[in-house]
């Protein structure tokens, strides 16, 4: 891009155009990051004899992080929405890939209706979703379970094994459809020339798919991938929307779920508080670690 | 014709028939001339996942016809005895009409929220993509970085901000969080970059054009595909959003939709009546934003990777 001499005036525009956003941005992102910070370095002392005597906030270093860090449910909840990451976003990615470039390379009649219906259920809330599979795995009420039973399969979509791969499909449901858009608007980025110089020189269109397709939308691959990772691990109000059609969703089943129920339930805010940082830095772990994996960050600074 | 296709086709000799469909189908010409059995295959797997996409949203359509007693007693893949306008009253008129509410206030939080969080958005990407100042790319750095932090992370510290200064349980608690989008700010600053040329910039300067008309009426228009991308993510963003407002709100009047319909959700069991009205208002409330996604679908697609491979 063409960069211009530095002028006071000009200057000043610039920052007319990004007050707005950073100080909404400082607001809901970063002073809530650093309150969160500072609030799981304290905690609640009641004094006098059976904590009557009011309570006083004093310092508490890590404690509320080791206290975290030593809750086997919160543990179990992180360790259950790593398993459900390792398994669910590949599943999803895959699937979305193979959509758009079998939607790119049909392009035939019925196309726009195919995108259409998968990007659909984007449009479906995740607790409406969640509402709505719920009645679907419900035995009672769900035509699918009546369907299996009648073919002599006993399915229960809610038992202890199943579930997490149950809210897998409802998360795999509502957004592969939105991870294909992404995909597939990336390849309509990338010139038709491209796939004809390479159709001439003797490529099939399998060939096409996986050594020009393929490394064209990595950016876009990375970008939906990293999302994933992090939508995952904020994984809420499936099992949140389930709890009450099962037995086996716990106070603590995904770490997010723990701390709700740490502030709201047990009104214990600097553990929780310590649990939304600890999520934040594994979300960051995760995502940057992952984009180094793959050799670049994303798309970041592309231009 | 392309090699592949000469040797598909030589595959597919043998069978008249299939030889002949073929041969229909490459003079169709262009990509789409695939060799048939290819387009079999492609058009069954499409198929098998337009089957899984669609057939929830079919259940709910059925269902939302049902009174809860048929929602439990009869085939959920198909209709019994549809009353649609009797169940449509009885969803409008619960509880002194609270889903209109509901539905009321998650226009609003979606709405103003996604037109603010894109105007604000553009003035950032512009800025960034357009001005040459000390410090932007660290600024820009951050606003990324704030794409990565989980945003149900934010909400319980973002509560007790808020509670302190007496907003929690206010329209303002959902609004304000919804109108920052760093993705938008991304968004807009990669358009930006590929679609507002500096030369355009100049000519507008040198006829004496102020800077903020100069973004108003020539960027926000150049803008505009970009724009337009960014309030749908937003306004689908907000819609979906169920954390936020859980966490947030206390009183029923200010729920979203979501809140709204979980709430019912979690008292069915005790008001059967509920199930009945949990599906209908499920159904009712995807309505809007189905049509939305499907009327302007061709806004999902453009601007988001835009620049990214032009540059």
């Amino acid at each position: 891009m063409a960069r211009t001499r530095p002028h006071t005036a000009r200057n000043r525009a610039a920052v007319g155009f990004l007050l707005p956003f950073c100080v909404l941005f400082l607001t809901t992102f970063v002073a809530p990051i650093c309150y969160a910070v500072h609030q799981s370095l304290f905690r609640v002392e009641r004094k006098g004899a059976l904590g009557l005597g009011g309570e006083t906030e004093v310092f508490a270093g890590l404690s509320n992080y080791t206290h975290a860090l030593e809750d086997s449910q919160f543990l179990a909840g992180f360790g259950r929405v790593l398993l459900f990451g390792v398994v669910q976003v590949p599943v999803m990615i895959l699937l979305a890939t193979v959509l758009a470039l079998l939607l790119e390379a049909a392009s035939a009649r019925g196309v726009v209706f195919f995108r259409t219906a998968f990007f659909l259920p984007y449009g479906v809330p995740g607790v409406i979703a969640s509402i709505l599979w719920g009645f679907l795995y419900v035995p009672g009420i769900s035509p699918i379970v009546e369907m299996l039973d009648g073919a002599g399969l006993d399915v229960d979509f809610l038992s202890d094994g199943t579930l997490l791969w149950s809210i897998a499909n409802i998360v795999t449901w509502e957004f592969t459809g939105y991870n294909m858009l992404i995909l597939i608007s990336q390849l309509k980025a990338v010139p038709d020339e491209l796939y004809e110089a390479a159709r001439i020189d003797g490529a099939n269109a399998w060939q096409v798919a996986v050594r020009i397709k393929l490394p064209l939308i990595r950016p876009a691959l990375v970008l939906t991938t990293v999302f994933s990772i992090i939508g995952t691990l904020q994984l809420f109000s499936e099992p949140l929307v389930l709890k009450p059609l099962t037995g086996n969703i716990d106070t603590g089943y995904t770490p997010n779920v723990h701390a709700y129920n740490e502030a709201f339930g047990a009104n214990n805010y600097h553990v929780a508080a310590a649990e939304a940082v600890l999520l934040a830095v594994v979300a960051c772990v995760l995502s940057f670690g992952f984009m180094r994996l793959v050799g670049r960050r994303g798309k970041v600074g592309d231009e | 014709m392309s090699a592949a296709e000469t040797t598909e086709t030589a595959e597919t000799v043998g069978t008249g028939a299939e030889d002949a469909a073929a041969r229909r189908a490459r003079r169709r010409g262009g990509p789409g001339g695939a060799p048939l059995r290819f387009r079999i295959i492609t058009m069954s797997l499409l198929t098998v996942a337009a089957l899984y996409f669609l057939v929830p949203v079919y259940w709910l359509l059925v269902s939302s016809t049902k009174s809860s007693s048929d929602l439990f007693g009869t085939f959920g893949f198909w209709f019994a005895d549809p009353r649609p306008l009797e169940y449509l009253g009885d969803l409008l008129t619960y509880d002194d009409g609270i889903y209109l509410r509901w539905f009321a206030n998650s226009v609003l939080y979606a709405g103003v929220g996604a037109a603010v969080a894109t105007l604000l958005s553009a003035a950032a990407g512009y800025a960034l993509a357009k001005f040459d100042f000390r410090g932007r790319e660290a600024v820009f750095n951050v606003v990324l970085a704030g794409v990565l932090i989980p945003g149900t992370a934010l909400a319980l510290p973002l509560y007790l901000m808020f509670s302190e200064v007496g907003i929690a349980n206010t329209y303002w608690a959902v609004l304000v969080p919804s109108v920052v989008s760093p993705f938008g700010v991304y968004l807009c600053r990669i358009y930006a970059v590929a679609s507002v040329p500096d030369s355009l910039l100049e000519a507008a300067r040198i006829d004496g054009a102020g800077e903020l008309t100069v973004f108003r009426v020539l960027v926000l228009r150049l803008m505009s595909p970009a724009l337009i991308t960014v309030f749908l993510f937003q306004f689908v963003h907000i819609w979906n959003n169920f954390f936020l407002p859980l966490v947030m709100l206390s009183d029923s009047d200010l729920y979203p939709i979501t809140l709204g319909l979980t709430s019912w959700q979690g008292y069915a069991d005790r008001q059967p009546l509920l199930y009945q009205l949990t599906v209908g208002g499920a159904f009712v409330s995807v309505l809007p934003l189905m049509i939305l996604m499907v009327v302007l679908q061709r806004y999902w697609r453009t601007g988001l990777t835009e620049g990214s491979v032009k540059s």
